[in-house]
């Protein structure tokens, strides 16, 4: 333990409007701190620059997991256990399941949450491509009230988002009309457990008259931050699948694909493992056939 | 340090109380506050799992977990297993199939496979690797703790997998 637990200031105010003002009036001096499993590991190494945190731990407005018709709306101070317990989340979502189901180990999901995920901002982040081909939508508090976004806005760069200094992410949308889709998610890490992402790859799509109709595909470790592959959905669109259609997308990818060399993995492995991935759902998509 | 306020939770069913900074880690607060030094410290960042215990029924590092955020929480350590000078059913099958050797690894594996027990009383293989993939060893083998645990669900215990009411 190199860092000095007396250096950093923790309160627990126990309720989110007690969090907001406390944001509104000092913004940019407060860290939020979930189930601090990043910033733990920051503190412990005697990195955490964080003067004063409040504690979103035991907030019951934030964690909660409410399901609706058309759609599921996870607060931000839900669990990965919380996700992987839910069972419309299992059923409608399935690439949410999946991916809090590989996030670290069952002590890290008991306490690592979805907002803290995001919020982190980690290119390599487990939730993110999923969220991304179910169109997620952001909605962040303030006193100043409530807003959304879509999330495939919400970051912006390596490590930085689309917040306000006053704003707490609230809570994420997600539309449940892709449960009829093709999906697909694979992570490509070291190990099965507690591995960090070299590569990750989500996708939704919807077949018609063995046409592409629609196509969503989420990466995480292909650029400063997980982001859609908007280009190479776009190469996809309107076509058939077959041979060069594939060929196309993957050439697509290779121009979109920006990964970099890192402790983990090199960016030309990262960018030959997408190519591998894009073509693996592609192929079992066009030997699926047609449908939703 | 007395001008901190109090931070009171429950370990292993004793009501507990220390005043230090509320960013002080769980585990440094068992180890030197409480005297409680079965939970160990390996990686410090939430990857070995040596330090795991459980909080308010749920498996967690207590190297990441900032003592505030255990205020008013029920905590089992590995000293809260056994009960009445009796070893957990889990206890002796790691003694008796070899499931510790150095020993760091073992108190937070034995809370690991508790949690695990205690919501799949007859877990798979699979799952128990999976209940156990935060916990890393470097010298028994994974095989001999996974043996362990097997052992200690087979249906020919006497002593079936009982937790303490403080730990639920």
């Amino acid at each position: 333990m190199r860092g000095n637990p007396d250096a950093h200031e923790l309160i627990a105010p126990g309720n989110l409007d007690s969090v907001l003002e406390l944001l509104a009036k000092e913004p940019s001096e407060w860290t939020p701190i979930a189930g601090g499993t990043e910033i733990m590991v920051a503190h412990a190494a005697g990195r955490l620059g964080a003067k004063k945190l409040v504690s979103l731990w035991g907030i019951d407005e934030l964690r909660f997991i409410k399901e609706k018709e058309a759609s599921i709306t996870i607060g931000a101070g839900a669990t990965f256990r919380d996700l992987r317990a839910h069972p419309g989340i299992g059923v409608k979502l399935p690439l949410l399941a999946m991916a809090a189901s590989w996030i670290g180990c069952i002590a890290n999901q008991s306490r690592a949450t979805l907002g803290g995920n995001l919020v982190n901002g980690s290119p390599a982040a487990d939730s993110s491509p999923a969220l991304l081909v179910y169109d997620a939508e952001i909605e962040l508090a303030s006193v100043r009230g409530r807003r959304r976004i879509p999330y495939s806005a919400f970051h912006t760069g390596y490590k930085r988002n689309a917040m306000l200094p006053d704003e707490l992410l609230f809570a994420v949308h997600l539309p449940l009309r892709f449960a009829e889709q093709r999906h697909y998610l694979r992570k490509v890490g070291t190990r099965r457990a507690m591995a960090i992402s070299k590569v990750a790859l989500a996708a939704t799509a919807w077949l018609e008259d063995g046409l592409v109709r629609e196509v969503r595909l989420g990466a995480a470790s292909l650029a400063p931050f997980p982001m859609r592959l908007v280009e190479t959905e776009v190469a996809l669109l309107g076509r058939a699948l077959n041979a060069e259609s594939i060929q196309l997308a993957c050439a697509a990818l290779q121009k979109e694909a920006k990964p970099i060399d890192d402790i983990r993995s090199t960016g030309a492995y990262r960018k030959r493992v997408a190519i591998n991935l894009l073509t693996e759902f592609l192929t079992a998509l066009a030997t699926e056939g047609q449908g939703r | 340090m007395s001008t901190f306020p109090a931070i009171r939770f429950n370990v292993n069913g004793e009501d507990r109380e220390v005043r230090v900074a509320p960013m002080k880690r769980l585990l440094d607060v068992l180890r030197e506050d409480l005297g409680l030094t079965g939970s160990k410290e390996g990686c410090g960042e939430g990857e070995c799992g040596s330090c795991s215990v459980r909080m308010n029924g749920e498996l967690v590092n207590s190297c990441l977990v900032p003592v505030l955020q255990a205020e008013g929480a029920s905590v089992q350590t590995v000293e809260g297993l056994a009960a009445a000078g009796k070893m957990h059913p889990l206890q002796e099958a790691f003694l008796q199939c070899g499931g510790a050797q150095c020993g760091i690894c073992t108190p937070g594996m034995l809370m690991a496979a508790t949690q695990l027990l205690s919501v799949n009383a007859h877990p798979t293989m699979t799952e128990i690797r999976e209940g156990l993939a935060g916990n890393l060893c470097r010298c028994t083998g994974f095989t001999r703790i996974f043996e362990s645990v097997i052992a200690a669900t087979a249906e020919n215990r006497e002593e079936r997998i009982e937790e303490p009411a403080h730990a639920r």
